[in-house]
């Protein structure tokens, strides 16, 4: 289970399906806006807390839940705002939730690293880093177990394979041949720390050593994530189990919004370089006009359209009401 | 409660006959866990499930417990009523991470939108000389989580409607078998019935002190309460059976009763079980009490190997009957 041969059957190509990418496009603009205004946000402190922005980090969460259907289960991290834009939330409803309004996805109880969303097949984000690995898991064990072909993917960081419970359900997952995808999304940093300062061996290794499927993917690349995750998803549905995808990343932010001088732990001229040259929303729009399937203003338009939602979703949430206080004993245990 | 001719089967008994009828009941409840088909647990719980459910729905998993935790959490998130079978309680720390903050949160978190209808069978108890990793009764750590439900039966007839209720409840719910209890034998019916959560019940009726106590201590105290009761002291046994909800009113209401009250629980004493409990006695029938409310717990040093030693760790109906003596001004 080496190479990229076992991926028997060639998924559908859309690489001139112009509405499908202008799609791609819009969502990753949408998760682009969203947190630049959490930033705004936080810095005119409007919003409670803290915040791990997915700036840089697009085109992970668009190319792999566009591979997806809302059946399909995600779950997701600290850093997860774009996970959950990605496979349908509205954005209304998480700048409520972000802001700690009733009106938000969890009635204000979850905040910016607990946002679920069960409609959209979002399990919910979490802030154990790893914490949802088996999570996923289950969820592939019980898609597997109903006779449901519905998939289950695992987004997480490089840092969170500093932690245990992966390497037990990767087990479990390749056993059983579960219809899950654990995909790594390698954005260099686990917090302030270059990730070779904290990881031995090679990062796929880990996958292969349980007999699991593996690639590595430019995460910039939002045509490609969504390619491969296609063919993964595809092959998981079929049955043949579970797969593990490392995404080559960039967080153009700070671990968080509070982490703003980040010259001791890496250069000015890293973060500018990929902010220029490996920007996820440039490589696409570059790519659509260069091959004359869109233009400029066509995207523009977008933009557009995406800010404005972006600007009625702030608005909604700081009008929101907050919760009432007899909320905080309500749903420590379910009926 | 029951008459002599009424059926009499083990604790083991109880609990695998629970799982049985809730399995036929429910196809979404599954087993998994270490051991679990074939071998049906080292304890042999489990025997005969796999032969009638299968290996799909008795599944043996990896000894990977925080794994698949994990993986009943989210089967539970998705459909599935999952009982996942630890072991030995003292396991639960390898799992915590996925019980404390994922399983208990999960509900709350989401603001009431997903639940995790999940049960975690464990064991307790010490005096089965398995020293200090395979002996502890750690249910005071989850009866610390909000969003965990805690059972923690003494009898068979409860085993079975308390693991009955676990399996139907949509909580996390950490169901802890006094192992040295498996071969208990009680009344137990073969008929469907369940015990409600947080109803405790009273194993002894008495007026003269009230000896609250749980799990592996319930059989201890009701043996303390035949040696008071020959120097005409009438005690009063009430079991809570589950610790999350905790029956307090019941509780109360016996210490108001009998004026004198001592908890005996196998957790360590310190920040325990029954801290938890003598503080609710304490606080709600202050007016009432003759006497200051009365801890008994394990003591507090990792279980011993030497059977020698480790028998001084746990309360004895000797240990019970002298303290519930003095509390009664009888020395």
């Amino acid at each position: 289970m080496k190479g990229k041969a076992d991926i028997a059957v060639t998924p559908q190509d859309r690489s001139t399906d112009v509405e499908h990418w202008l799609h791609a496009y819009e969502q990753m603009a949408k998760i682009r806006m969203f947190e630049e205004k959490v930033n705004e946000l936080y810095m005119k402190a409007y919003m409670p807390g803290l915040a791990h922005l997915y700036s840089g980090q697009e085109a992970i969460a668009v190319g792999v839940c566009e591979a997806l259907r809302r059946d399909d289960f995600i779950t997701s991290t600290h850093r997860g705002h774009g996970h959950c834009l990605a496979k349908g939330a509205a954005i209304d409803k998480m700048f409520a939730e972000l802001l700690g309004k009733e009106a938000g996805f969890c009635r204000g109880k979850g905040g910016s690293m607990h946002i679920a969303d069960p409609a959209s097949g979002n399990l919910g984000a979490n802030a154990i880093v790893g914490g949802s690995m088996g999570i996923a898991t289950g969820a592939a064990f019980s898609a597997k177990m109903r006779g449901s072909d519905q998939v289950a993917v695992c987004f997480f960081g490089e840092g969170a394979l500093g932690q245990g419970l992966l390497y037990e359900v990767m087990n479990m997952a390749s056993l059983w041949k579960l219809p899950v995808i654990y995909v790594c999304e390698n954005n260099l940093y686990g917090e302030y720390t270059y990730y070779s300062e904290m990881l031995a061996g090679e990062i796929t290794e880990r996958a292969r050593a349980f007999g699991i499927y593996t690639e590595t993917i430019d995460g910039q690349d939002v045509q490609q994530v969504y390619a491969t995750t296609q063919k993964l998803v595809d092959r998981a549905r079929r049955g043949e189990g579970p797969a593990f995808l490392e995404c080559k990343t960039y967080r153009y932010y700070g671990h968080h919004v509070g982490d703003i001088n980040r010259e001791y732990y890496r250069p000015k001229r890293e973060e500018k370089e990929w902010m220029t040259k490996r920007d996820p929303l440039k490589i696409l729009a570059e790519r659509l006009i260069g091959q004359k399937l869109s233009d400029q203003a066509v995207l523009d338009h977008i933009q557009a359209e995406v800010l404005a939602e972006v600007e009625a979703g702030v608005q909604f949430a700081i009008n929101a009401p907050y919760p009432d206080k007899s909320e905080v004993t309500q749903d420590v245990f379910a009926v | 409660m029951f008459s002599q001719s009424e059926r009499e089967i083990t604790y083991a008994e109880a609990i695998r006959e629970a799982l049985f009828e809730e399995m036929r009941r429910d196809p979404q409840v599954f087993i998994i866990g270490e051991d679990v088909a074939e071998a049906g647990t080292p304890f042999k719980v489990l025997s005969g499930l796999v032969e009638e459910f299968g290996k799909d729905r008795v599944i043996d998993s990896p000894i990977s417990e925080s794994g698949f935790s994990g993986v009943g959490i989210g089967a539970a998130m998705t459909g599935m009523r999952p009982v996942v079978d630890i072991m030995f309680g003292d396991f639960i720390g390898l799992a915590m991470d996925q019980i404390a903050n994922q399983a208990a949160k999960v509900h709350y978190m989401s603001g009431g939108k997903m639940k995790v209808p999940i049960v975690f069978r464990t064991t307790l108890g010490a005096t089965r000389r398995s020293a200090a990793q395979h002996s502890q009764s750690l249910h005071a750590w989850v009866s610390h989580v909000p969003g965990l439900l805690v059972a923690i039966p003494s009898t068979p007839y409860d085993a079975k409607g308390l693991l009955k209720t676990a399996i139907r409840n949509n909580n996390p719910v950490v169901f802890f078998e006094d192992k040295m209890m498996y071969k208990l034998k009680g009344p137990v019916p073969a008929t469907d019935y369940t015990v409600p959560f947080g109803l405790a019940d009273i194993k002894r009726a008495g007026k003269d002190i009230t000896l609250v106590a749980t799990s592996s201590m319930v059989q201890v105290a009701l043996g303390a309460a035949e040696m008071l009761n020959e120097i005409g002291i009438d005690a009063e046994v009430i079991d809570p059976r589950t610790t999350t909800p905790l029956d307090r009113q019941t509780l109360i209401d016996s210490a108001k009763k009998t004026s004198r009250a001592i908890v005996v629980d196998e957790g360590y004493q310190g920040y325990g079980v029954t801290a938890e409990i003598a503080s609710v006695i304490a606080d709600g029938a202050f007016y009432y009490l003759d006497a200051p409310v009365k801890r008994m717990g394990a003591m507090d040093v990792p279980i011993p190997f030497s059977p020698v030693l480790e028998d001084l760790t746990v309360p004895t109906e000797e240990a019970v009957y002298q303290m519930a003596r003095s509390l009664c001004g009888r020395n």
